[in-house]
């Protein structure tokens, strides 16, 4: 198993680099993630997601797909991809610590 | 992690205007953005039905002549039996959560793929630009197409 070094704490990650263990994550290693996957400075916009991310994943045992959350988590598809460009469901994914969803939609 | 090759722009070429002819190659399109990936949409021929405003809620699942379905041909060319089996699969995909084109090619355009109708095909069937949808960006010919494509896979549906 591999692991990832994030706000000084070794954490199980799976080969793409994604939380194995969601439990694991903490709020100040989100920074340094989004720096790894070129997002310079997290907004109030880009932690809406996160957190909303996180709750689906608590709920649900998976993360929320792209349409999922254009539907629900009150940011449209339009400007989660201003927020994520290298694609939301995934970025903001590994960024919130939790597995890569496997939605095909 | 291994080092491998990325997939960096697709370019879509949707030809068929059937229910089973524009979901796969909207679903992948879908998909690429999803996956940080660029990617076009040029609808030709009869795929343009899924950019015209008269027919995009209309596409109909070909009931005649899809061995895949499973259904005698006969029975399929019956009046109401396409619209029956369209309905039947629009339920099952909407339990799937997949959306209704309309609302695909809407979210489609949203994510910052590139929709494009072609040219020859829209001359042919005597349309101009105000008979496509909104999301449509531009009536474009095939050496336009190859140039926006240039450095893609391109992918015929």
């Amino acid at each position: 198993m591999a692991t990832a070094t994030y706000a000084g704490t070794a954490v199980p990650v799976d080969d793409e680099g994604f939380f194995t263990d969601p439990g694991r994550w903490t709020e100040p290693m989100a920074e340094q993630i989004a720096r790894e996957q070129g997002i310079g400075e997290l907004s109030d916009r880009h932690w809406t997601v996160i957190r909303f991310m996180r709750a689906q994943f608590a709920a649900k045992g998976t993360g929320p797909t792209v349409r999922v959350l254009g539907k629900t988590s009150g940011v449209s598809v339009k400007e989660l991809y201003q927020l994520f460009p290298k694609g939301p469901a995934k970025t903001a994914a590994r960024i919130a610590g939790i597995p890569k969803p496997r939605g095909c939609i | 992690m291994a080092d491998t090759a990325t997939i960096e722009k697709v370019s879509i070429i949707v030809s068929k205007g059937s229910l089973e002819g524009v979901y796969p190659a909207l679903i992948m399109a879908n998909g690429a953005r999803a996956e940080g990936i660029e990617a076009d949409l040029f609808f030709t021929f009869f795929g343009l039905d899924a950019i015209t405003k008269k027919h995009w809620e209309h596409i109909k699942l070909a009931t005649v002549g899809n061995p895949g379905l499973h259904l005698p041909t006969l029975l399929g060319g019956l009046p109401g039996v396409p619209d029956l089996v369209t309905h039947y699969m629009e339920r099952k995909m909407d339990k799937l959560d997949i959306p209704p084109i309309p609302e695909f090619i809407e979210m489609i355009a949203d994510t910052g793929a590139g929709i494009y109708a072609c040219k020859a095909s829209v001359d042919l069937f005597e349309l101009d630009k105000d008979d496509l949808v909104d999301q449509v960006q531009g009536v474009i010919t095939v050496g336009e197409f190859y140039e926006r494509a240039a450095g893609s896979q391109i992918i015929y549906t």
